[in-house]
């Protein structure tokens, strides 16, 4: 069972590339603790900027910052950074253009308990809306360390997601990764599940459990929500009869949309989407929401089967 | 000083050649600016074509981007593009000269236009130069209807607490916006109260269409250490067309061609 956080392996690749880069900065609004980088700020603190409980400040900070080549990361609960924000990022960073990677912690639904006010169903698609911001939920650790080392590399904007607790290892030291590659972890004939983020490893599970059944059943992990990987999409449809997709947001304007309109356009192939609720969600932690909406692997096997009675 | 006056009115002549070209622009706003733009862009602020690509050019930043058309006429007179073209193109279809700043004209450091974003900004820029132990300076003009919008008091807190000696903040403060008097839409008066509460050091200038008054208060902001400075600009809406002078209807108001001739006729008496 692993007990590393995405936002500690986030922290973990900054301190490292930070060593040898004074350009990396990174700015929070009191979400050091929260965010895990407290480290990164007692290491580094000519490399750290505290704007306190100000979001639309720490966007605009941040952009100004990158307009004098900073290469920085601004920090902040995802269900705040995405709202609050909005406007800062859209005009700011994404317009702009500036070298900010926004970390959206505790996504979805990661403060399940608390409340509305806390969760954030909206980010992915709020963000992808914007012309020139790229959007990425990776899974485990491992994937989330290789894609900040990748968005290191280059001076765009970018908004990453990342969970609050700790997501169980899917890949290891030695991945392989390419930006913006989707990760096929299993290829299928009667389904394929695209998913990304915490539910990645419940498309694992409700892979093997699918194997075990009879089903051929395909596993994309999509962390790259935009640009999204298009040719592993159109390869699943050309392989599977049925699409499933899973997500920790709204029904809108997230990755079952994205890829329902890949596919919609070049194939008649079937598309579920499972996603939480257009409405105000049951309390509780996030693996409890998971279930009693469906996102867990008994979701995912019972959307399969539905799927493949029906088709 | 008679230099910086006569810049500033050759500047307010062309402004109203590009907005009666164009039919656009906000001409009240333009022409209470100018004179804060000519002292910083021709006396105060290190910033020409030459540099642009230098570190250590000081930063710019038109928070009241709306009023884009007096910064142009200021780049295209100082070289960084052809001003005639952006006189003849302001507004246009698939023209650079957009109504609000954009970095794909030469001489804009960011892209602005939502009020409320500059000052933040220009704390990024600040922070920046002092990380690097740079000296570069960060001017940021902002419009006081603007002083409404409350990401501007983040940006003032965050600035005094990081002790940005080397941002400058402009409120050019005309006392009109497009629905009325300041005063009356939302009251944002005692502004340089509002600076100081936060820890800035505040130089009223009570004449801020006059170049001399200017240029003395940037010069006194560069030697305040330990806190950032906003020069509270008190100016004239529509200064220098006495039509113009104070009427809100001259936010973004059209001219005819009765009225530009007044215009220009006013601002060559000046300059002759």
């Amino acid at each position: 069972m692993n007990h590393i956080t995405n936002r500690q392996a986030i922290c973990e690749t900054l301190m490292e590339a930070a060593e040898n880069d004074r350009t990396i900065v990174v700015a929070c609004s009191d979400s050091r603790g929260s965010a895990s980088l407290a480290p990164f700020a007692q290491a580094f603190p000519g490399q750290f900027i505290e704007l306190g409980i100000a979001e639309q400040n720490l966007v605009s900070v941040s952009a100004g910052l990158a307009s004098c080549g900073k290469k920085v990361f601004a920090a902040s609960p995802a269900s705040f950074l995405s709202t609050r924000s909005y406007e800062q990022v859209k005009v700011d960073v994404a317009y702009s253009g500036t070298n900010v990677t926004l970390i959206g912690i505790s996504g979805g639904v990661s403060y399940g308990a608390l409340g509305m006010t806390h969760h954030s169903l909206q980010d992915i698609g709020a963000m992808a809306c914007l012309p020139d911001m790229r959007v990425y939920v990776p899974s485990d650790r491992f994937q989330t360390a290789c894609l900040i080392r990748e968005l290191l590399k280059d001076e765009k904007p970018a908004y990453v997601r990342v969970s609050r607790s700790a997501t169980e290892d899917i890949y290891g030291e030695e991945m392989d990764f390419t930006l913006n590659h989707a990760h096929v972890l299993a290829e299928g004939k009667d389904a394929v599940i695209i998913t990304c983020g915490e539910l990645v490893p419940y498309g694992v599970k409700a892979q093997k459990e699918l194997e075990k059944q009879g089903y051929h059943v395909g596993l994309i992990d999509m962390y790259c929500l935009k640009p999204i990987d298009e040719e592993a999409v159109r390869r699943a449809a050309s392989q599977a009869d049925v699409i499933i997709t899973a997500e920790e947001h709204s029904p809108f304007g997230g990755l079952g949309s994205m890829v329902a309109q890949i596919i919609s356009r070049e194939t008649k192939k079937m598309v579920v989407n499972l996603a939480l609720p257009d409405g105000h969600l049951i309390s509780g932690s996030n693996h409890e929401i998971f279930h009693y909406y469906g996102l867990d692997d008994l979701g995912m096997v019972a959307a399969v089967k539905k799927a493949r009675s029906e088709g | 000083m008679e230099r910086l006056k006569k810049k500033a009115y050759e500047l307010r002549r062309d402004i109203i050649e590009e907005i009666y070209n164009s039919k656009a622009g906000h001409v009240g706003g333009d022409l209470s600016v100018v004179d804060i733009l000519t002292v910083l862009y021709y006396e105060v602020m290190n910033i020409s074509p030459k540099n642009m690509k230098d570190e250590n050019r000081d930063r710019f930043l038109l928070s009241k981007g709306h009023c884009v058309d007096a910064l142009y006429m200021v780049l295209g007179d100082l070289g960084f593009f052809d001003k005639e073209e952006a006189i003849h193109s302001f507004c246009a279809f698939n023209s650079p000269y957009i109504g609000h700043p954009n970095t794909s004209v030469p001489g804009i450091e960011i892209n602005s236009g939502s009020l409320g974003h500059g000052l933040s900004l220009g704390v990024g820029m600040a922070l920046a130069s002092k990380m690097d132990e740079k000296t570069y300076r960060t001017y940021v003009v902002l419009g006081d209807g603007e002083m409404a919008e409350g990401s501007n008091y983040e940006a003032m807190m965050s600035a005094a607490h990081y002790k940005l000696d080397n941002l400058c903040a402009t409120v050019d403060l005309n006392g009109l916006q497009i629905s009325g008097t300041t005063n009356e839409v939302m009251c944002t008066s005692d502004l340089g109260e509002k600076f100081r509460a936060f820890g800035w050091n505040v130089i009223d200038v009570k004449e801020g269409n006059d170049c001399g008054s200017l240029l003395s208060a940037y010069q006194q902001a560069a030697l305040c250490k330990g806190r950032p400075t906003a020069v509270i600009a008190h100016t004239v809406k529509g200064k220098g067309v006495s039509f113009m002078e104070n009427q809100k209807g001259w936010h973004h108001g059209v001219m005819n061609e009765e009225q530009y001739q007044t215009a220009v006729r006013e601002l060559e008496e000046v300059l002759s």
